[in-house]
């Protein structure tokens, strides 16, 4: 019988340990591909020029234009979704606290809403834009970014949110704090770690995503100096190169994606960091 | 509802000459006081003075409304929908359960003592500062001041006093519950709720509550819950026994715990030893 359990034992730490190197190998492969494609056509003209004439039959130039598009876009579409799903977030766990049902109808539909593939939020940004007179430009591509990423900030904050145990409301709220007061100094510093989770995941989904920039920020060569012109993104770059039947050009698109890959790494990184210094005492 | 209606009628009646009479003595008094949760009935009809400066055991199996009646006094009832509380409760002449005034005013008129620590995210220092913040006090020495003051109320100054700004996670159970006590004392209450305070802490840090809260009856007005009688009998100068949601017995601790009336106190009283 102990001869059984030790081998059960040892075939759920082989299998689970299997499930999760293979994801880090995978990962790891993936980023491999990119870099040793890209590798070759990744330089620091490419990161600091931008397009010249011919650039995508092979002429001169780099992807500047659509690295200051992207986190253009990515930085202000993420702006506006803390901006919008912070304070949300904080409402659904403190001031709907006794109304669960409440709750978990916002949370339903937030849910659907992150369900919705990227392409829906362009063409209903796209009838947004035209609605309200505008063209294809920076400005209507952060608002379709930040309704695509808004029910991703709230939904993981809130998911963090939501485990605060409800002694540290009853705490709070028994020193006579008020419910501002209880969602600003202690929910919010509580929660920390998951608001800054929550951001990263809706940056990177908005640096990432060419769908819902597609109609709505279109593409330029330039770069924009306004809210009105439009702008190049990341991955439309990468889509419009890869599609090219000239090899150079598609090896432009894996250095595009390098790019791409290295800008979410170093923000990720950065933020991380700046979550534990911000969040964790020194405990000596 | 007709019934619930006479029967509070009768009560008031009978309540308050006794009450004109004890006035200056009472800090707390809780009229016809009935809480439902839905279709239960949680807390029948209690009426209740709390005495000054003194501790008030509220005593009784679990799930007998103790810790109900204790959250009335400082309106989280609030935070749970299906609760329903009628009643009066006063305190300094104030009804609390039906006045207009600011609601984290009055909870600032009494400290709460969790089962379970919860201290804030934020440092040791922080956690007491918060409280003395609330306030409304700016002055930094003051506030100094005042955190050294109100951890040394506490007994854990000593403990901690090298280590200020560090997180509470790094203190033992028993000294988070003290900080949340000294964090609870700096918003200057008048009365010190106490719910099973010292149900998750070992002896020794039970002991050192116990202790503090035989030293800070001389400022401060304690009710304490709990289900262990040994504790009750330890602290108690005035014992409330309740069981199904209703008052069975109060009065002076001695008394009661002499001579019970009622056979639930005495089977818990024979249980419990």
């Amino acid at each position: 019988m102990k001869k059984r359990k030790k081998v059960e034992e040892m075939f759920f730490r082989i299998l689970s340990g299997i499930a999760s190197y293979s994801l880090i190998v995978i990962l790891c492969f993936i980023i491999l591909i990119i870099f040793i494609k890209g590798f070759n056509a990744l330089s620091l003209d490419m990161i600091f020029k931008t397009p010249k004439g011919g650039y995508y039959y092979g002429g001169e130039g780099g992807v500047l234009n659509a690295i200051v598009g992207s986190l253009y876009i990515a930085f202000g579409a993420t702006f506006i979704a803390i901006i919008i799903g912070m304070p949300a977030a904080l409402y659904i766990n403190v001031h709907l606290i006794r109304y669960r049902r409440t709750q978990n109808t916002i949370r339903y539909f937030l849910d659907a809403l992150w369900g919705i593939p990227s392409i829906v939020y362009g063409a209903f940004g796209f009838t947004l834009m035209l609605f309200l007179g505008m063209n294809a430009s920076l400005l209507a591509g952060i608002i379709t970014v930040a309704l695509l990423i808004t029910p991703i900030v709230i939904r993981t904050f809130d998911e963090v949110l939501s485990t605060i145990p409800k002694g540290l409301h009853e705490a709070s709220l028994a020193l006579g704090s008020t419910r501002a007061e209880m969602a600003f100094k202690v929910m919010f510093k509580q929660g920390f770690s998951g608001f800054i989770t929550a951001v990263l995941l809706a940056f990177g989904r908005g640096i990432g995503d060419a769908a819902s920039v597609l109609f709505t920020a279109g593409y330029t060569d330039l770069i924009p100096t306004n809210l009105d012109e439009p702008a190049a993104t990341l991955p439309l770059a990468i889509f419009f190169q890869l599609s090219s039947p000239i090899p150079e050009v598609r090896e432009r698109a894996y250095a595009a994606a390098a790019i791409l890959t290295i800008i979410i790494l170093i923000i990720s990184l950065t933020a991380r960091g700046f979550s534990k210094k911000y969040s964790k005492l020194n405990i000596k | 509802m007709n019934t619930i209606i006479t029967e509070t009628l009768t009560e008031q009646l009978r309540i308050i000459p006794e009450l004109k009479q004890k006035k200056q003595a009472s800090i707390l008094q809780i009229k016809n006081l009935n809480v439902w949760a839905k279709n239960h009935h949680i807390l029948k009809n209690i009426n209740l003075e709390i005495p000054k400066n003194s501790i008030t055991v509220l005593l009784g199996p679990s799930g007998c409304g103790k810790t109900t009646l204790l959250k009335s006094i400082n309106k989280l009832t609030d935070l749970y929908k299906e609760l329903k509380v009628s009643g009066q409760i006063f305190i300094e002449n104030d009804d609390i359960l039906n006045t207009n005034k600011n609601i984290p005013l009055i909870r600032q008129k009494m400290g709460l003592l969790s089962q379970k620590p919860y201290p804030l995210p934020v440092s040791i220092y922080k956690n007491v500062a918060y409280g003395i913040k609330l306030k409304g006090i700016k002055d930094k020495k003051l506030i100094n001041y005042q955190v050294e003051i109100k951890l040394k109320e506490v007994g854990l100054w000593n403990e901690v006093k090298n280590r200020l700004h560090n997180s509470p996670d790094s203190l033992s159970i028993g000294q988070q519950q003290r900080l949340c006590l000294a964090r609870g004392l700096a918003v200057k209450p008048y009365i010190i709720l106490a719910d099973e305070p010292t149900s998750a802490l070992d002896p020794v840090s039970s002991k050192i509550i116990e202790n503090l809260f035989r030293e800070l009856k001389k400022y401060y007005t304690i009710i304490l819950v709990t289900h262990i009688l040994r504790q009750a009998q330890r602290l108690a100068d005035n014992v409330v026994f309740m069981n199904y949601g209703e008052i069975l017995e109060q009065g002076n601790a001695d008394e009661v715990f002499k001579n019970p009336r009622t056979s639930q106190m005495k089977e818990y009283m024979i249980d419990g030893n």
